[in-house]
């Protein structure tokens, strides 16, 4: 039960990280018809900024502000450069266009930082645990993550629904050509809401980095994950990626805790954990396509889509 | 009438004639390497070939178009290690095998449309991929190592590399030839018709769907049947094989030769992997150069290498 609660928490933790991910994701995609493999490297970079700025002043939480702000930066740059050129283009060119620029990252983090991988040691107010009953104990920094995903996912919510910003996010994700007409800059506004998901993916990958280490190709697996996310959701809302993502975390975290065991009362102990192994890698691509085939659309089809 | 004389028929034909010398070529040089490339730029070509029939002439972007070359190498690897090395059992359950999980995706699949479409080939694929991490018996993440190559009762030595080399060679053709009778054919239509506006073939009394799915079984096949001389050129699978990059390398290859045409993926294949070869040669961090150019032919050059051939007549 105690391992159940954990994993339980386990799961949200990993559903919230997802959340950042697919929130920029479903917000590009909304908004600017974009598909954009290249999430995940901006990912990796939110990664290996925070390494490298926290070794450098010496401060986590310091080090994490600079390296959030380097992504914002990044990805500010690279719309400018590269991803604008493909709005408004077939959906084929933007994977193979995006798919160019994650093995760019890739080797360009190889050049910088060398093939292995970075590690971010948490600070020691962050690496205690706190007691969530009477003699279970969960990781704190596991909680920070908790915390700050969800502060982030209902300022997101506030921003997107209650601001002017918002306001002509929300209106260029319903009609492009209109707001343009209107005298909206949609130049200016598409840099800022690709910097804004490149930031939260930076963030996301940053969090994650005292529990795995920074690493080449770490943005592509959990990116994936994160498009199996927005797509259960329905791609371009926010509400569904975030409903999808929490669904996802726990569905993935407690099959891959508890399936091997599951299966051990129909199969030899060495059968079962090797197609637990399988199934619980399966499970969420599964879930994806069960949900494709009875809602082609997805969980939450975005109105006008 | 119009000529036939034209750059892109010279290119293709120049191109043919090269494949045809290759292996005199690696003789004369006296060197292998090259022919145990250009093997595997044929047996890529041919999968590149079957994933542009439907990506190409019917408008479906397959994400997931590596597994069924995992599956047909895993049919030939499987066989093998449990004592079954005859290529005339290994091959026809190769094809059968891969035809039968194209069906399955693609019966699932094809009930989504674009994106969604992309994103569903990729997640079975991975499923696949899974799937084959987890066959600790053969070998699992590690692979498996293929002992024989396929045995064809004395007809063919797959192991003589030249006769390996036009083995494959022949059957790219034939593919493309198989290719050319299918899309000009009354079901070729269909489907080519399907792609440019699917309602209105619905309207005048097509089984899109129908259409579609057996469009896409056939396309697994085919790449199966790379698979399986993949299996026997590496005499090794692995799950890498069926990694999701390795689907972005097959749709990379149709876009860079030229979709919806004949000899476009054949293009394609020779020049990314040549690119690939020449590129890691030149520097050890190749694809820091590969990723920008990839993403300005994607930008600049729509038709692929085809298309600038062909003056940028075609779309």
């Amino acid at each position: 039960m105690v391992l159940f609660i954990e994993q339980c928490l386990n799961g949200l933790q990993f559903g919230l990280l997802l959340f950042l991910l697919a929130a920029g994701l479903t917000l590009v995609f909304g908004i600017m018809d974009l598909v954009n493999l290249a999430h995940g490297s901006l990912y990796m970079l939110g990664a290996y900024f925070a390494a490298t700025f926290a070794a450098l002043t010496g401060s986590f939480v310091l080090g994490a502000v600079l390296a959030l702000v380097a992504t914002l930066v990044v990805g500010m740059a690279v719309e400018v450069i590269a991803i604008r050129r493909l709005y408004g283009r077939d959906h084929l060119d933007h994977v193979l266009g995006t798919f160019g620029l994650i093995l760019f990252f890739n080797e360009l983090v190889r050049l910088v930082w060398g093939p292995a991988g970075r590690t971010l040691p948490l600070p020691d107010w962050l690496s205690t645990s706190v007691q969530i009953f009477p003699g279970v104990y969960y990781p704190t920094y596991r909680f920070t993550i908790i915390f700050v995903a969800l502060a982030v996912a209902l300022a997101l919510y506030f921003v997107v629904m209650r601001t002017r910003i918002g306001m002509l996010v929300r209106a260029g994700a319903s009609n492009r050509e209109m707001i343009g007409a209107l005298g909206i800059n949609i130049k200016l506004l598409y840099t800022f809401v690709f910097g804004a998901g490149a930031a939260l993916a930076g963030l996301a990958g940053l969090m994650q980095t005292p529990i795995l280490t920074a690493s080449i190709g770490m943005g592509e697996n959990i990116l994936i994950v994160a498009f199996v996310v927005i797509i259960i959701g329905g791609i371009g809302s926010i509400r569904g990626a975030f409903v999808a993502s929490i669904f996802v975390g726990l569905v993935d975290t407690v099959g891959r805790a508890f399936l091997p065991t599951l299966l051990k009362l129909f199969l030899t102990p060495a059968a079962a954990s090797a197609a637990g192994a399988a199934l619980s890698s399966m499970l969420i691509y599964l879930l994806m396509a069960i949900i494709l085939i009875v809602r082609p659309e997805g969980l939450f089809p975005a109105a006008n889509r | 009438m119009t000529s036939h004389v034209t750059l892109r028929n010279i290119v293709v034909a120049a191109l043919l004639i090269m494949l045809a010398l290759m292996p005199l070529y690696g003789a004369w040089i006296g060197n292998n390497f090259v022919l145990i490339l250009f093997t595997r730029i044929v047996i890529l070509a041919i999968a590149a070939v079957s994933l542009n029939l439907i990506m190409g002439y019917g408008g479906m972007v397959s994400f997931g178009h590596a597994a069924y070359l995992g599956i047909g190498g895993y049919v030939v690897g499987i066989l093998a290690y449990e004592g079954v090395p005859s290529g005339f059992v290994q091959w026809p359950v190769a094809l059968i095998v891969s035809g039968l999980f194209a069906l399955l995706i693609g019966a699932l699949s094809l009930r989504t449309r674009g994106v969604y479409f992309i994103m569903i080939t990729l997640a079975f694929a991975q499923m696949l991929y899974y799937v084959a991490v987890s066959l600790s018996r053969y070998g699992a993440d590690d692979g498996l190592t293929i002992y024989r190559r396929s045995q064809f009762a004395g007809l063919v030595n797959l192991s003589d590399k030249v006769v390996f080399y036009y083995l494959c060679l022949a059957l790219l053709l034939l593919v493309i030839l198989f290719v050319w009778r299918v899309v000009n054919s009354r079901f070729g239509m269909v489907i080519r018709g399907a792609k440019s506006n699917e309602r209105r073939m619905r309207a005048i009394g097509f089984p899109t769907f129908r259409y579609r799915l057996a469009c896409f079984t056939i396309s697994g096949v085919i790449c199966g049947l790379a698979g399986a001389l993949l299996a026997n050129h590496t005499e090794f699978v692995s799950p890498a094989d069926m990694h999701w990059t390795r689907s972005g390398d097959l749709i990379i290859m149709v876009v860079l030769g030229g979709m919806g045409s004949l000899f476009g993926p054949v293009i394609g294949a020779v020049a990314f992997l040549l690119l690939e070869e020449g590129l890691s040669r030149l520097t050890e961090y190749w694809q820091i150069i590969f990723g920008p150019l990839l993403l300005a032919i994607v930008l600049y050059a729509r038709g692929g290498i085809e298309g600038l051939l062909a003056g940028g007549k075609r779309g």
